[in-house]
């Protein structure tokens, strides 16, 4: 296994047949290899999300990160696009589910694919992950800090979205949880909750939290990156897909 | 953290972003997360217009300290100001 690799943006079919962007990453080694759709933080379709859709592709999967907010603001940069939708409400769950679905068809349909599929999403991403296992057949999700799988917004947020912890009952695969104890969305409270309720619906789960990291700490590009959080999460990340994506 | 603490507000007036200027509908403000300010969290404002797309924006990331100051200065100012 190389770390050789091959990124480009491509257009897949999302929700309601529409056309979406998105950035896709494969390794070139010869062989047959597991799919992982990364879904973005709220803040967008930005640069780092794309380097983690290559991350993926370097240690041998098949990976796309389609850009949730095409329709609302095709050709924007990241910020502009969140912002966008943000003001509007954030995105639909049934069209991110649909998204994700095409994603996951996408690269289950490649060559390379060896037919297996994960999620893994951070900030609203981790929240979207969480309900796109609950409602797609997927091998495995990865929950990054996502916030509302337990707990509502505050009052006044234009989010329109609410808690989906009652959907642990429907959770089609394993769960690997990462989130910061110093988080406040989720906070750790939200973080027991959702743990509870997949102990009590019998599901396979895997949390860590981290001391000393907040939200986002995955992210090398913001003051909340946390190296030692990030090392040992991305450790966590290749030994759940190692056992569950076989590659 | 991502705080989600957002107000919204509607609003006459007009901003200049990357294509010209633009008549203002609505800002949003919101504690979060910057895209460029270096710091963790930074009090945000967004001026729109949601019917011209995503290239009808001004954004600001100010840290909480000139926001107040910011806003001071506005209060200020417009008793000066005869009311429309």
């Amino acid at each position: 296994m190389t770390d050789s690799l091959r990124a480009e943006t491509v257009r897949l079919t999302g929700h309601g047949s529409d056309e979406i962007e998105a950035h896709l990453a494969q390794p070139l080694d010869a062989g047959r290899f597991g799919s992982v759709v990364v879904i973005h933080h709220m803040p967008g379709w930005d640069e780092g999300m794309k380097e983690i859709t290559r991350k993926f592709a370097a240690h041998g999967y098949l990976a796309v990160c389609p850009n949730l907010y095409s329709r609302e603001a095709p050709g924007a940069s990241p910020d502009d696009a969140a912002a966008v939708v943000r003001a509007l409400g954030g995105v639909p769950d049934d069209r991110l589910v649909g998204d994700v679905q095409g994603a996951a068809r996408y690269l289950t349909s490649l060559a390379a694919s060896n037919g297996r599929v994960a999620t893994i999403g951070y900030c609203s991403g981790g929240r979207q992950s969480f309900l796109a296992a609950c409602s797609l057949p997927l091998d495995a999700a990865v929950d990054c800090y996502g916030a509302f799988v337990v707990g509502t917004p505050p009052e006044g947020s234009p989010l329109k979205i609410g808690p989906i912890v009652h959907l642990t009952k429907d959770l089609s695969c394993p769960l690997l949880g990462l989130f910061g104890a110093d988080d406040q969305y989720p906070s750790p409270q939200h973080v027991a909750e959702l743990e509870e309720a997949l102990k009590q619906a019998a599901k396979t789960y895997e949390f860590h939290s981290y001391e000393g990291a907040g939200h986002a700490f995955f992210a090398t590009d913001r003051p909340s990156y946390r190296p030692e959080a990030a090392k040992d999460g991305w450790q966590r990340i290749w030994e759940f897909f190692g056992r569950y994506l076989g590659s | 953290m991502c705080t989600y603490q957002t107000e919204k507000l509607a609003l006459k007036g007009s901003g200049k972003g990357p294509a010209g200027w633009f008549s203002l509908s609505r800002a949003t403000v919101y504690f979060d997360h910057p895209a460029h300010y270096s710091a963790e969290h930074s009090l945000n404002i967004d001026f729109l217009n949601l019917d011209d797309g995503a290239l009808s924006r001004v954004a600001v990331e100010l840290d909480p300290a000139s926001a107040r100051e910011l806003a001071r200065a506005i209060l200020e100012t417009l008793p000066a100001v005869p009311e429309h």
